[in-house]
């Protein structure tokens, strides 16, 4: 048998993808390497990857102290939970009425829920602005959250989902004297749990790591969110503190790296799901 | 007969009232249970929408409690106006260059992944992993990397005797910066569309291409796996087009359009007129051109996912 030449075809694409790979790391190697550094190893020498002198919790401590870093993971959690409840409480019976219910209103409905899938958040974003400036109503929780609380996306992807429920299983718990709020409760939801996690990780992922709306419904840092606290935090910092920042960083990146890490599967049938939605 | 049809008839209708009375029962259930989302996606999603149109044709400012009527005034000023102009060159320039890339690169990674046995399930989550990141947070990363003196890519550069260039510092060079970052974030949600269509290609198909003399790998590429993606291909474009309209997190967070207004892109113009100077009404009409663009291309998208069940 004729060993496998070093330069084949099969080595020259693994190279290719381990080079790519690397590449595509890169970014959090430096995050790593460079919240492990003091600031003066910054300033000297930026190609050397191991740090010489462990600065690690240093710059989580600077981290922790200068920005309520707690706080804000806290607000980013609050927030994306209010947000996801509130979607998949109001998405589901709507999805359901109109996937297994006869009623006049479903074919306007539906007319309904195309029109919403194409408009994104940036354009209501003015007018909901205006509302809530006007009701008092910034810096809160509810300013955050509220305009989120219908995912037309939600109603699309869960009607899909009913539509290809049995009907007999319906029949069968009605036959059984169940009123539909129990059937949607007892035998829809346990049954659509593949979509509703895909859709908890696609709604999650979507408002952990949004900027656009926080920036404009909060100005005080203990309502921020994530994304919003490290804008504040490098605006402490002048913006020159490598170190502290990039700890600052790697706090509020590792939630959801590790929870892709741990469901990769479900991660990514759930965010390819944006590309439903465009 | 006559008789029996009597007899009948109360029977029957009796049957056919209990009938209505059960769809109108199912309607009305129905109708419980659709009200709050009916409800938050009128006043959530259709009537700021609605207002956002309105608004555009009125010099409403925040702060200022009358306003008039202009028509189409705004819309007027806005093609004439200088930023809005280059923001909508830059978004188009930042568009042009983030497309093709992360379609091409995608493509290619999701080619090289399916055909290669080892290391399969590490590649994978290796390029899918910038998706799944907090994009502001890796901004701040690309912000060191790319620091004129302190990053690491003018460092490797120096190293090899070529300067550096000031990369999101200057006017030249700040959109390819962004669009850099923009592919690096897009790739593997591309890589995954590309190797689910992939996986929906028939085995058969490169037999038979390979019987009929398609002897090299691109061949067999260019026979079976370039028309058979075509749909895929379609589509993760238009997506890709989509999202490359809606830069912004980048440009606030590493830019904030400059410098010089050589990073201004259109959903930043939007939020500095409307949520920084707070004219609502000029910015209402931003809003509409920028819905305008998308809706044309999701009408696209929507045509091309069409061609799509047509042709599998």
């Amino acid at each position: 048998m004729r060993p496998a030449p070093l330069f084949s075809l099969r080595n020259l694409r693994l190279a290719v993808l381990s080079a790519g790979a690397l590449l595509f790391l890169a970014p959090y190697i430096w995050m790593l390497s460079t919240a492990a550094k003091s600031r003066e190893e910054i300033f000297s020498s930026s190609l050397s990857l191991w740090p010489q002198h462990w600065a690690l919790w240093e710059n989580l401590a600077k981290t922790f102290s200068r920005v309520p870093m707690l706080q804000l993971l806290l607000n980013g959690v609050i927030v994306c939970a209010l947000i996801l409840a509130a979607q998949v409480i109001v998405a589901i019976p709507c999805a359901y009425a109109m996937a297994k219910l006869k009623f006049r209103a479903a074919q306007i409905m539906m007319t309904m829920v195309m029109l919403g899938l194409l408009i994104p958040v940036h354009t209501t974003a003015l007018p909901i602005y205006v509302v809530l400036t006007k009701a008092g109503l910034l810096n809160s929780y509810f300013a955050l959250s509220a305009p989120f609380f219908i995912s037309v996306f939600g109603i699309f992807l869960f009607l899909q989902f009913f539509r290809a429920m049995p009907d007999d299983l319906i029949s069968a718990a009605r036959l059984d004297g169940m009123s539909e709020t129990s059937i949607i409760a007892r035998v829809i939801v346990p049954n659509a749990w593949p979509a509703i996690t895909a859709f908890a990780i696609f709604s999650v992922v979507a408002h952990w790591n949004d900027l656009f709306w926080p920036l404009i419904v909060i100005t005080a840092p203990d309502k921020a969110t994530p994304p919003l606290g490290l804008l504040f935090f490098r605006a402490a910092e002048a913006g020159d503190d490598y170190g502290a920042l990039m700890a600052a960083t790697l706090v509020i990146t590792l939630p959801l790296v590790l929870a892709f890490l741990l469901a990769q599967r479900r991660f990514i049938e759930g965010i390819t799901l944006t590309g439903l939605k465009g | 007969m006559t008789a029996a049809t009597a007899q009948n008839l109360p029977g029957h209708s009796l049957a056919r009232l209990a009938a209505e009375r059960a769809a109108k029962q199912e309607a009305l259930t129905a109708w419980k249970l659709a009200a709050p989302a009916v409800v938050l996606i009128v006043g959530l999603v259709l009537l700021p929408t609605v207002a956002v149109v309105v608004f555009s044709m009125t010099n409403f400012e925040l702060g200022y409690d009358d306003f008039q009527f202009i028509g189409f005034d705004n819309y007027v000023e806005l093609f004439g106006d200088r930023t809005f102009l280059i923001s909508l060159k830059n978004t188009a320039i930042y568009t042009a260059i983030v497309t093709p890339l992360s379609v091409l690169i995608g493509l290619g990674i999701a080619l090289l992944i399916e055909s290669e046995t080892r290391g399969r399930a590490f590649f994978r989550t290796v390029y899918f992993l910038p998706v799944a990141s907090l994009l502001v947070a890796m901004a701040t990363v690309f912000q060191y990397l790319l620091h004129p003196t302190l990053g690491p890519v003018n460092a490797l550069l120096a190293l090899v005797g070529i300067p550096g260039p000031n990369w999101l510092g200057s006017s030249q060079t700040v959109l390819i910066s962004l669009a850099i970052i923009g592919v690096w974030q897009s790739v593997g949600f591309n890589m995954v569309l590309f190797l689910a269509g992939l996986t929906a290609i028939p085995r058969e198909l490169y037999a038979a291409a390979e019987v009929d003399g398609a002897k090299s790998g691109f061949e067999r590429f260019r026979l079976v796996t370039w028309p058979m993606l075509g749909p895929t291909t379609l589509f993760v474009t238009t997506i890709s087009i989509i999202n490359a309209v809606k830069v912004f997190e980048t440009v606030k967070f590493l830019t904030e359009g400059g410098p010089n207004k050589s990073s201004e892109v259109l959903l930043w113009t939007i939020y500095q007129e409307g949520f920084v100077y707070l004219r609502v009404g000029y910015a209402s009409a931003m809003t509409v051109i920028f819905l305008g663009v998308l809706i044309v291309l999701m009408f696209l998208q929507y045509r091309v996912l069409d061609r799509r069940v047509h042709y599998t």
